[in-house]
């Protein structure tokens, strides 16, 4: 290959194919396994939520409300929820639920542990902020392009996409949540003789849930937002409706669509951030003086 | 063997740690090296013995934090060696040095530290966790040793339900449940406002009295220093200065500096009104009846009161027989009761070797006002006379009237020069006291009043003489 200065032509896309198809050979173990592992995960989640009579599931979705939060998020839910139903979504509204819920269990599972690193370790820090403003800032659908190469079309490259973008705030609220808590608390642990495992899971993190939780809520609510991307490259759901009205002009379609993704995301905003309000240091400081 | 050891420690913070040290032993200046790094500890020596309280004293930024945390290993010296109990902190492993923290010593915070989302047993019992002593076992210690505090009955409450003073109270549970021969106390009670610090110093040394512990203290405050110090180091820019008895940096100061700062700290705080004071606590309003009054009277054991407005402006006394006379004839206020003749006040920032100390038949304290003549504290006499008796040599005579109103030695400030002669001996008061009888009998007493039962009134506790307090 020839360069010509005046004329400068870098073929970087050509060369990450050419890595990505390395990778896709070389880790073919690899790459099988976590499609094996998301698909499990999803299949097994989208059956537990979709086969039972649509009254169950409403009622399991209040009373979860109801315990997180109160009897009047229980009641919005139930409504909500009804009207899914009178949409004719709910097998897609279900579909959309599983999706963001696995993505967003392997994104939180992935964030904390990184979060924690970067909070602890000064070196992960500095990779992994570069990182994830990469993430952030790469538009969706530009890495929609490898992941389908890697993982073809269908959910699971939809759940991976997801996790990349719905990650980086749980990282950075994680570690900026264990590195707000108050410095000399950590010195009162180590003082009386902790052992990094034992400050972490006893002081660092109590004090830290609650701008952790934060951290969920966002992931989930990013999560959500990925749902149309998702139904793009094939996944099922919300998001397949979505596309599928776009390209049919079927406005009903999209709208009710739409207002069906507003109310599964309002449910689940809801029912995060009240869980954020039940971490033990939240309840303290609730206690009455 | 000491507890604590301490040779040649420096603790430099920068880069080039080992450089700083190696040019200040060679006598080069700490500000000249700033750029190198902060020389925060240079040269400590010191040993501290078992059951001994140990005061580092020294103004903000000259390295007494630094020094404390070098002694439970959260800082490594830079050179120099600590040993806790013979052993060298520094040269420790992980676990040994965890083990050392875990059952040797033990600190209390400035700031308490203590674990927001825990209960105040669960932050007192955090010792005796690391120690894995059984939860039983361990929450029952700590509700002993909050006992032992004061802050019995307070174990389900959270940290921040309770006052400043309840924390650090909570903070000195936690390291003393640990039960480590050794306790340190970074500026422990500089958090906490002046009558709550008296008190928790008062208190430390009372447990000291049992516990004995070896105790490194860290303070700024001379006054705190000499109160609780068997030994004072005064630090100055990393360096100690002099080690001694509060009585030898007071006399025999080692330099200028250590002069300075004795004779600083003289003026400014140990010797005022407002830092001797104790919180008043047999004061009433004008406002109230002479039931609550003699309440009052009673819960204090004493005969009088001082008497405030509603703006704690402080207005005179009332004593106890005009109060029961008031009580029986039904009377609403206390206020026509009020006498201004005996009580002797002072200004907070009145020098102590300006104030005296009231006669030892003066039924009510000496009282402490601010600027606006509010009442803020009382000194009781006996408080007066023993601080006056450790101040030193330098301060003199100390001035006391005597019985006879005489006044012997300094100058009277604000008081009734009459004081002492108008008013009865403790003997007459307790034979002129109402009869119990005439309390008991009086169809007027038994009324209404919550909180005072006829015989309550008539408990001979209240009419009971405590001449050296309120
Ligand atoms: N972690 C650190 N890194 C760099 N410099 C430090 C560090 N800790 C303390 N120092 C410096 O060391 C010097 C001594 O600080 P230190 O906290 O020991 O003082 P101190 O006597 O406890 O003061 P104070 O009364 O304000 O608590 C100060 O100049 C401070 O800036
Ligand atoms: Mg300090």
């Amino acid at each position: 290959m020839n360069f010509d200065p005046l004329n400068p032509r870098f073929p970087l896309g050509d060369f990450v194919h050419e890595v990505i198809r390395w990778l896709q050979s070389a880790l073919s173990g690899l790459i099988g396994g976590v499609r094996w592992l998301l698909d499990l995960l999803y299949g097994s989640l989208e059956y537990t939520l979709a086969t039972p009579i649509f009254l169950i599931m409403i009622a399991i979705f209040a009373a979860v409300a109801w315990l997180a939060s109160g009897w009047k998020l229980a009641v919005v839910t139930a409504i909500g929820f009804y009207l899914i139903r009178a949409l004719d979504l709910w097998l897609p509204a279900m579909q959309t639920m599983a999706l963001v819920l696995v993505a967003c269990v392997m994104a939180i599972l992935l964030a904390i542990p990184v979060g924690i690193l970067a909070a602890k370790v000064r070196a992960v820090s500095l990779v992994v902020k570069p990182v994830l403003d990469f993430m952030q800032s790469m538009p969706a659908l530009a890495y929609l392009v490898p992941v389908i190469s890697v993982f073809s079309i269908g959910q699971v490259p939809g759940i991976i996409a997801t996790i990349i973008f719905a990650m980086p705030p749980g990282v950075r609220l994680t570690e900026l949540a264990i590195r707000q808590v108050d410095h000399e608390v950590v010195e009162a642990g180590q003082a009386f003789g902790a052992t990094a495992w034992s400050i972490l899971r006893k002081i660092q993190l109590p004090l830290a849930m609650p701008t952790i939780m934060a951290g969920i809520n966002q992931v989930i609510m990013l999560a959500l937002s990925m749902v149309v991307l998702a139904g793009m490259v094939g996944a099922q759901g919300l998001g397949g409706e979505i596309v599928g009205a776009l390209s049919r002009v079927n406005v009903p379609l999209g709208v009710e669509a739409g207002l069906a993704v507003v109310i599964v995301a309002v449910y689940l905003d809801r029912v995060t951030a009240a869980l954020g309000h039940r971490s033990p240091l939240a309840r303290a400081l609730k206690a009455s003086t | 063997m000491s507890h604590i050891e301490a040779s040649h420690v420096y603790k430099v913070f920068g880069k080039r740690e080992q450089e700083v040290v190696k040019r200040l032993e060679a006598g080069a200046d700490r500000k000249d090296l700033t750029q190198l790094g902060t020389a925060a500890v240079i040269d400590a020596s010191f040993s501290v013995e078992p059951g001994e309280i140990f005061v580092v004293m020294g103004l903000s930024g000259s390295g007494k934090s630094t020094l404390i945390r070098t002694i439970n290993g959260l800082w490594k010296p830079t050179t120099g060696s600590i040993k806790i109990m013979g052993s060298d902190i520094a040269k420790m492993d992980a676990r040994t040095l965890r083990a050392t923290r875990r059952d040797k010593i033990s600190m209390v915070f400035q700031h308490f530290a203590l674990l927001p989302h825990r209960t105040v047993r669960e932050n007192a019992a955090y010792g005796l966790e690391m120690q894995k002593v059984p939860k039983a076992e361990r929450m029952e210690r700590a509700d002993t040793w909050l006992d032992t505090v004061g802050l019995g009955g307070w174990g389900d409450k959270y940290p921040h339900q309770l006052s400043g003073g309840m924390r650090q109270r909570v903070g000195l549970a936690r390291a003393l449940a640990a039960e480590t021969d050794i306790l340190l106390m970074d500026e422990a009670f500089s958090a906490l406002d002046p009558l709550i610090r008296r008190e928790m110093q008062e208190q430390l040394i009372e447990l000291q009295e049992t516990l004995s512990k070896t105790i490194v203290f860290i303070t700024h405050d001379l006054n705190e220093a000499m109160f609780l110090g068997d030994r004072i180091a005064v630090m100055r820019d990393g360096r100690i200065v002099q080690i001694g008895t509060s009585e030898e940096i007071l006399t025999e100061p080692a330099n200028d500096y250590v002069a300075q700062f004795v004779q600083d700290v003289d003026r400014t705080r140990v010797l005022t009104a407002g830092s001797v004071m104790e919180r008043p606590n047999a004061v009433v309003q004008s406002n109230v009846g002479p039931r609550v009054a003699l309440h009052t009277m009673q819960e204090q054991k004493v005969a009088a009161l001082l008497v405030t407005d509603r703006h704690r402006k402080l207005l005179g006394l009332v004593r106890d027989r005009q109060v029961v006379r008031a009580a029986r004839e039904g009377q609403k206020s206390i206020t026509p009761l009020i006498e201004t003749k005996d009580v002797l006040r002072v200004n907070e920032n009145d020098p102590l070797s300006s104030l005296f100390a009231p006669a030892s038949s003066s039924i009510v304290p000496l009282a402490v006002t601010d600027d606006k003549e509010r009442l803020i504290g009382v000194i009781p006499r006996v408080a007066l006379l023993q601080t006056m008796a450790s101040i030193g040599p330098d301060t003199g005579e100390i001035p006391v009237i005597d019985d006879s109103g005489e006044l012997h030695a300094g100058e009277k400030v604000n008081g009734d020069h009459g004081a002492g002669q108008a008013q009865a001996s403790p003997q007459d008061l307790a034979a002129e006291a109402v009869p119990q009888e005439d309390l008991g009998a009086d169809e007027s007493l038994t009324g209404p009043a919550p909180g005072l039962e006829d015989d309550a009134a008539s408990d001979a506790t209240a009419t009971e003489r405590k001449e050296d307090g309120l």
